[in-house]
C-alpha cells in the first residue's frame, strides 16, 4: 500500500513538471484513475511481452531488435506474425500487408475511441494516444461510462507500454538461461491470451461464434492443404481473416449501434 | 533478413502499426453509417486471432500433446470468462503440467 502511495506520489511529481503548474485536484484524480485502470493491463502484458521476447530470440533475432520491435509496434498479434516474416528474409510487401490486415482491428477501436474523446485530447494528444491503442486499453477506455481525457488517457497507457517494452526485453535475455521445457511452455502464454479475447465474445455472440468456427477452418485448410501450402504465411492469415469477415459482414451484418467491441 | 536490413522492416512494420491507429483516431470526426464496412470490421478483429492462433499455436510447445493441453486449459478458463492473465497462466500451467507428466510421471507407471 506504501508503495503504490509512493508511485502515485512520484507520477504526480512528473506529471507537474511537464505542466509546468500545479496540478489541480481533478486533474490528478484522473491521471491517478487511469494509472490504476492500467495496472492490471500492465501485468498481464508483462507475461505475455515476456513470451515474445523468447520467441523473437529462439526466432533469430537480438534481443535490442526484440526490444525495438516492441516498442515502436506495442501489438501482439502483428509482432507475433512479423518475426517469421523478418527472419525469413520476406518482402516489404508481405510484412506491410500482414501488418495492415493483423492491425486493421486497431482502426475500429480508433474510430470507436474517435466519438468518445473530450474536448481535452487535441491533435497533438490524438497523435501521441494513438500509439499505444491496444485491445485491452481500447476495451478499458471504451467501457468508461463518460467521454474521456488525455490525462486518464496517459495515465491508462503509461504502465501497459512499459510493461510490454520489460517484459520483451526479459524475455529476450533471459530466455536463454531458462530451461527449454520452461521456455517452451511459456510461448503458448500469447496464444492464452487471444484465446481470452475470442471465446467469451463466441460465447456471447452467436454470429461471432460462426465467425470463429468458420476462420478456424478456413485458417487449417491452408495450413493442410499442400496446394495451398506455398503461399506465405503473412499472406495466408491476410486472405483467411479478410475472406472470413466479408462472407460474415454479407451473412450477417451487425446493426449500426453495435459498433463498440473488446 | 538479409535482403532489407532489421532497419528497414522495423520502419515498415512500426509505420503501418502506427498510421493504421492513428488515421481513424485524428480523420474520424463523425460516425460511420456504412453498413458493410462497420460489420467487416465488427468480424475483423476475432477472425484475425482466431486465424493466427488455429491450428499454429498447436506447434508452440514443440509437443503437439502439451500444446493441446494447454490449449485445453485456456479454453475452459476463457469459457469462464477469466482474465488475460489467468487464461494465459492457465495455459502455460497446463504445458507444464503435461509436460512434467509425459516426462516423470508417465515412465515411472509404464
Amino acid at each position: 500500500m506504501n508503495l503504490r502511495l509512493l508511485f502515485l506520489l512520484f507520477c504526480d511529481i512528473i506529471l507537474s513538471v511537464f505542466e509546468k503548474r500545479s496540478v489541480g485536484v481533478k486533474e490528478r484524480s484522473l491521471f491517478r484513475k487511469g494509472l490504476t485502470d492500467g495496472l492490471p493491463i500492465c501485468f498481464g502484458y508483462l507475461s505475455v511481452a515476456f513470451a515474445f521476447g523468447i520467441f523473437a530470440v529462439n526466432s533469430g533475432l537480438r534481443p535490442w531488435q526484440a526490444l525495438l520491435i516492441s516498442m515502436t509496434n506495442v501489438t501482439s498479434a502483428g509482432q507475433l506474425a512479423a518475426v517469421p516474416i523478418i527472419t525469413a528474409g520476406g518482402s516489404l510487401l508481405e510484412l506491410a500487408a500482414s501488418q495492415f490486415v493483423i492491425n486493421l482491428r486497431y482502426a475500429l477501436m480508433s474510430v470507436s475511441l474517435s466519438q468518445r474523446l473530450d474536448s481535452s485530447m487535441t491533435l497533438p494528444h490524438r497523435l501521441a494516444i494513438s500509439f499505444v491503442n491496444t485491445d485491452e486499453v481500447y476495451a478499458v477506455a471504451a467501457s468508461r461510462p463518460e467521454t474521456v481525457g488525455r490525462r486518464y488517457l496517459y495515465g491508462l497507457i503509461l504502465t501497459p507500454f512499459f510493461g510490454w517494452s520489460f517484459g520483451t526485453i526479459a524475455g529476450a535475455v533471459t530466455g536463454d538461461l531458462l530451461p527449454s521445457f520452461l521456455t517452451s511452455a511459456l510461448g503458448i502464454a500469447i496464444y492464452g491470451m487471444f484465446i481470452a479475447i475470442v471465446v467469451p465474445k463466441a460465447r456471447d455472440d452467436r454470429a461471432m461464434a460462426v465467425c470463429v468456427l468458420l476462420a478456424a477452418a478456413v485458417s487449417c485448410l491452408f495450413r493442410y492443404l499442400p496446394a495451398l501450402q506455398a503461399i506465405p504465411q503473412g499472406f495466408a492469415i491476410i486472405l483467411c481473416a479478410v475472406s472470413v469477415s466479408a462472407v460474415m459482414a454479407l451473412a450477417a451484418p451487425v446493426d449500426g449501434k453495435e459498433e463498440r467491441h473488446g | 533478413m538479409d535482403k532489407y536490413g532489421f532497419w528497414l522492416y522495423l520502419l515498415v512494420m512500426a509505420g503501418v502499426t502506427y498510421l493504421v491507429r492513428m488515421l481513424p483516431l485524428v480523420l474520424v470526426k463523425r460516425k460511420i453509417t456504412n453498413r458493410f464496412i462497420l460489420s467487416f470490421l465488427h468480424y475483423v478483429p476475432y477472425a484475425v486471432l482466431t486465424v493466427m492462433t488455429v491450428p499454429a499455436a498447436l506447434y508452440a510447445t514443440g509437443s503437439e500433446i502439451t500444446a493441446a493441453a494447454a490449449l485445453l486449459a485456456a479454453l475452459v478458463l476463457a469459457w469462464r470468462r477469466k482474465s488475460l492473465l489467468v487464461v494465459a497462466a492457465g495455459a502455460v500451467a497446463g504445458a507444464l503440467l503435461s509436460y512434467g507428466f509425459l516426462a516423470y510421471l508417465l515412465p515411472l507407471l509404464a
